[in-house]
C-alpha cells in the first residue's frame, strides 16, 4: 500500500515537472535538437548534475538506500535504440514520458504517439527473442556497471583513479556547469 | 511561450524530483509500462499469454520470451496493474494534466494537432502530422525497448548513477536526433 502512495506523490511530481519546464510541449524538445532553443537542453542537464550530486552525496554519508540503485546494462543495443529513440524524438518532438504528459494536457499528436508507441513497444515484445538471438544485448564493460564506484556491489564500475563520490561530483560539476555555460540557442531562431 | 519555469528553476525542480525517486523507491523509467499495458490488453485476447506459476521466481510465467524475462517480472506486473511502476506513469499523466490546468503549459487550439516549428517547416496538413507521430511513436517504443530504458530510464536516471549504458544511450539519441532535426526542418518553411 505504501508503494502505491509513493507512486502517486512521485509520479504526480514528475509529471508536474516535465510540464513546468516545458518537456510536454513539443516545440521545445524540436527547437532543442535543431539547437535553436536549448533551455531543456539546460535545464535536463543540470536537472542531472544536481542529482546526481545529492545522491552519491546521500550514499556516502549513508543517509540513502543503495540498495534503490538500479543500474541498466550496457549493450550494442543500448545505443542503436538511442538512436531510433532519437529520430522519432526529432519527428515527434516526443519521447515515451512527455508524449503520455503531452497526451494528457490535451494534445492530440500525443495521444497518437502514445497509440504508435503502444503498437512499436508490442513488436518489440513479439522479437525480442530474434533480437537476442543476434548478439546485439549482449553485454558490454561487463554490463551493469557504473563510472563511479556506488556503495551497491551488485554494480561494477570502470573507474578506480577517484573515490565514487568524488568522480560523481566532479561529472555533477560539469553537467552543471555545461547547463549554465550553454548559450540560449547555438543556431540562430528561426 | 510564458507559462514554464526559467531553466534553473526548471532544473532544480525536475532534478530534485528524480532524486525523491531514488530515495525513496527506485530510480524512474516510463517506457516498460507500454509493454505491461500491451500485455494486459494482450491477456484480454488471449489469456494463456500471462500463467500462474510457482516454478518460476515471481510466481509468473509466459509462452512470449520478452514477458517471461527476468523470472516472468513482466507477466506478474502486467497481472497486477496496482503496482509502483504502473501507477506511477498513471500518475505521471495526471500530474502533467493538473499542471496544464494550474497555470501551466496547456496547447491552444492551434497546438493540439502540431507545435508552430512543424506548421511552419512541414505545412498546416493535419494528417501528415498524426501519420508522422504515429510512426515515430512506433520507432521511439521499439528502440527504448531494445535499448532497455527511455530518456527518463536511461538518460536521466541513468546519468544520475553515472551509469555507462545512460551516455551510451544519450549518444546514440543525439548523433541521431540532431541529423534528422537539421535535414527535417530545413529554413525554406511550407
Amino acid at each position: 500500500m505504501l508503494d502505491i502512495i509513493l507512486a502517486i506523490v512521485i509520479g504526480t511530481a514528475f509529471g508536474f515537472a516535465l510540464n513546468r519546464v516545458g518537456a510536454t510541449n513539443p516545440q521545445y524538445i524540436i527547437n532543442m535538437v535543431r539547437l535553436k532553443d536549448l533551455h531543456l537542453m539546460k535545464v535536463i542537464l543540470f536537472a542531472i548534475g544536481f542529482a546526481s550530486a545529492l545522491l552519491f552525496l546521500g550514499l556516502s554519508v549513508g543517509l540513502l538506500d543503495a540498495g534503490n540503485l538500479s543500474v541498466k546494462a550496457s549493450y550494442i543495443g543500448v545505443v542503436i535504440g538511442g538512436a531510433l529513440l532519437g529520430v522519432g524524438f526529432a519527428i515527434a518532438g516526443y519521447c515515451p514520458g512527455t508524449g503520455i504528459g503531452a497526451a494528457a494536457t490535451g494534445r492530440i499528436d500525443g495521444i497518437v504517439f502514445v497509440i504508435g508507441g503502444l503498437i512499436g513497444a508490442f513488436a518489440y515484445t513479439l522479437t525480442h527473442g530474434a533480437i537476442s538471438a543476434t548478439g546485439l544485448l549482449d553485454n558490454l564493460f561487463g554490463g551493469k556497471v557504473t563510472l563511479a564506484a556506488t556503495t551497491n556491489e551488485k554494480f561494477g564500475h570502470l573507474v578506480d583513479a577517484l573515490p565514487g563520490p568524488a568522480l560523481a561530483l566532479l561529472l555533477s560539476v560539469l553537467l552543471m556547469g555545461i547547463a549554465f555555460a550553454l548559450p540560449k540557442a547555438l543556431r540562430k531562431a528561426s | 511561450m510564458p507559462r514554464i519555469l526559467p531553466w534553473l528553476q526548471g532544473g532544480l525542480l525536475l532534478g530534485a524530483v528524480f532524486l525523491m525517486a531514488v530515495a525513496f523507491v527506485k530510480p524512474i523509467g516510463v517506457s516498460t509500462q507500454f509493454v505491461i499495458l500491451d500485455a494486459m490488453i494482450w491477456e484480454m485476447v488471449d489469456p494463456t499469454i500471462i500463467q500462474e506459476d510457482s516454478s518460476t521466481k515471481t510466481g509468473y510465467a509466459s509462452p512470449n520470451a520478452y514477458l517471461n524475462k527476468s523470472g516472468g517480472k513482466y507477466a506478474k506486473n502486467a497481472a497486477n496493474p496496482l503496482n509502483y511502476s504502473f501507477i506511477f506513469v498513471i500518475a505521471m499523466a495526471f500530474g502533467a494534466f493538473l499542471s496544464s490546468r494550474l497555470g501551466g503549459d496547456r496547447p491552444d487550439n492551434n497546438d493540439t494537432i502540431m507545435p508552430d516549428v512543424w506548421r511552419t517547416h512541414i505545412g498546416d496538413s493535419h494528417g501528415l502530422r498524426l501519420l508522422a507521430v504515429f510512426v515515430s511513436g512506433f520507432i521511439v517504443l521499439f528502440g527504448a525497448r531494445l535499448a532497455g530504458g527511455c530518456t527518463s530510464g536511461h538518460m536521466m536516471s541513468g546519468m544520475m548513477q553515472t551509469a555507462v549504458s545512460g551516455y551510451l544511450f544519450s549518444v546514440g539519441l543525439f548523433a541521431a536526433a540532431l541529423p534528422v532535426a537539421f535535414l527535417l526542418y530545413k529554413k525554406k518553411g511550407a
